[in-house]
């Protein structure tokens, strides 16, 4: 009887979404599981900023002095650019760009199976991430939320082997979908046309296609091309910019929507076509 | 009223569910032994007048939840187990360390299949027999995590 009972949980939550809100309450409820799990992780992090010599602590200050240094001269540059950017689309009457806040997370726990990449960040609705959230580091794309709790989130990444994010090429814009693998250090471009244009070290960004993810952000680069006259599509592997499992702090992008019913829209829409 | 000490099984479980999603190194994740396993087998096998299948489906489910596995996988899988454990509770008990090692290596492993079929049928790839390695780091526990669970109670007296 609990058998079936359970079997029937199984195909429900495997076929239907039907099981998603209880998971979402869930998320925020057993966060405190992977919380105290995480604690010999965060002692060791509070160790090691505590039991600095004062010698580290001067030079990493100088280097990050440093660093604050080129980054806002980068950063003035951008703004230039931005505003350029800004007039040439109102002159081509394109839509504006959405704005977007960013908002640190911290990685509290790993999916325990090894079948999923799946991280538990410590955000959750109360802060403002949903359903599709896009989550970074500060190198490249890591995933999206896949469930939202009201402190706690799961966020699924794209180099698990259900994941596919639409990409582009930085150099000429040749458009593809870049699939996980089921490795943490590889994603899949399948179906190139065999006369595209790509070649090994092309930076791929995403490409804002689906809704799903914001445009323009690194998601990896491509490490080998296998082009075979005899098939039909060329291959290309991609190595993930983001740092898949070293990571301790996530950026979430919030987007500042003027409708909320947008971006569902669009999430029901990407989910309707993952189940078909 | 008489104390039977019953809060000391929920404790087990909730250490049980602790380590089920304590962080490990991505490569060591195949090897994680199943603690809730393990868990339901002692635990049936002690006292099958009391605990049964249901029991070991509520312990399934929480971990499930947990876990954020599909919601029924680890129920379905722990139930099974815990039939096999009342089926044979008497014959566990005589059996000596090296059988019962055996025998929960057996039954922690109709656990994995269970459970790695819910994964296929969830369209995730399944390689090879990987799965069952944590039937046997299962397996290779039990006789660390038996006598320190029976010691521990017998001393609580829990009945």
């Amino acid at each position: 009887m609990l058998g079936l009972v359970a079997a029937a949980l199984i195909v429900i939550g495997i076929y239907t979404d039907w099981l998603q809100p209880l998971r979402e309450r869930v998320t925020g409820l057993v966060a405190p599981f992977y919380w105290i799990t995480d604690t010999p992780e965060r002692v060791g992090d509070w160790a090691g900023e505590q039991l600095r010599t004062r010698e580290e602590l001067l030079e990493e200050n100088g280097r990050l002095k440093r660093q604050v240094l080129l980054l806002e001269q980068r950063s003035q540059l951008l703004a230039a650019l931005k505003a350029e950017n800004t007039q040439l689309k109102e002159l081509m009457n394109s839509a504006d760009a959405v704005d977007e806040r960013v908002l640190v997370a911290q990685i509290i726990g790993v999916s325990p199976d090894p079948l999923e990449h799946v991280l538990v960040i410590d955000k959750g609705r109360d802060d403002g991430v949903g359903l599709g959230t896009p989550i970074m580091d500060a190198s490249g794309l890591l995933g999206q939320v896949i469930e939202a709790g009201d402190s706690a989130s799961r966020v699924l990444l794209i180099t698990d082997a259900s994941h596919a994010i639409p990409v582009q090429v930085l150099r000429n814009s040749v458009r593809a979908v870049a699939e996980g693998t089921g490795d943490l250090y590889r994603l899949k471009l399948r179906h190139l046309a065999n006369t595209s244009d790509i070649r090994e070290g092309d930076l791929l960004l995403s490409s804002g296609l689906g809704g799903r993810f914001p445009d323009g952000y690194p998601v990896g680069e491509v490490i080998s091309v296998q082009r075979d006259p005899g098939r039909a599509f060329v291959e290309a592997e991609v190595q993930p910019r983001g740092r898949m499992n070293r990571s301790r702090f996530v950026l979430a992008v919030i987007e500042e929507r003027d409708s909320e019913n947008g971006a569902a829209d669009s999430i029901e829409r990407e989910r309707d076509r993952g189940s078909e | 009223m008489e104390a039977n000490n019953r809060w000391f099984i929920a404790v087990t479980v909730l250490l049980a569910l602790l380590l089920a999603v304590m962080p490990l190194p991505h490569n060591w994740l195949w090897f994680r032994p199943s603690f809730t396993a393990l868990l339901v087998i002692f635990w049936i096998t002690r006292m099958p007048q009391n605990l049964g299948v249901g029991f070991a489906w509520l312990v399934g489910l929480l971990e499930d939840l947990v876990t954020g596995a599909t919601i029924g996988t680890h129920a379905l899988a722990l139930g099974v187990l815990a039939y096999f454990s009342l089926l044979t509770y008497q014959r566990t008990r005589a059996f000596n360390p090296a059988q019962q090692l055996m025998w929960v290596f057996i039954l922690v492993g109709i656990n994995q299949v269970v459970g790695n079929w819910v994964h296929g049928l969830a369209g995730k790839p399944v390689p090879g027999l990987t799965f069952l390695w944590p039937a046997i780091t299962s397996a290779l526990l039990w006789p660390w995590v038996a006598p320190w669970l029976g010691l521990m109670a017998g001393r609580l007296q829990v009945r």
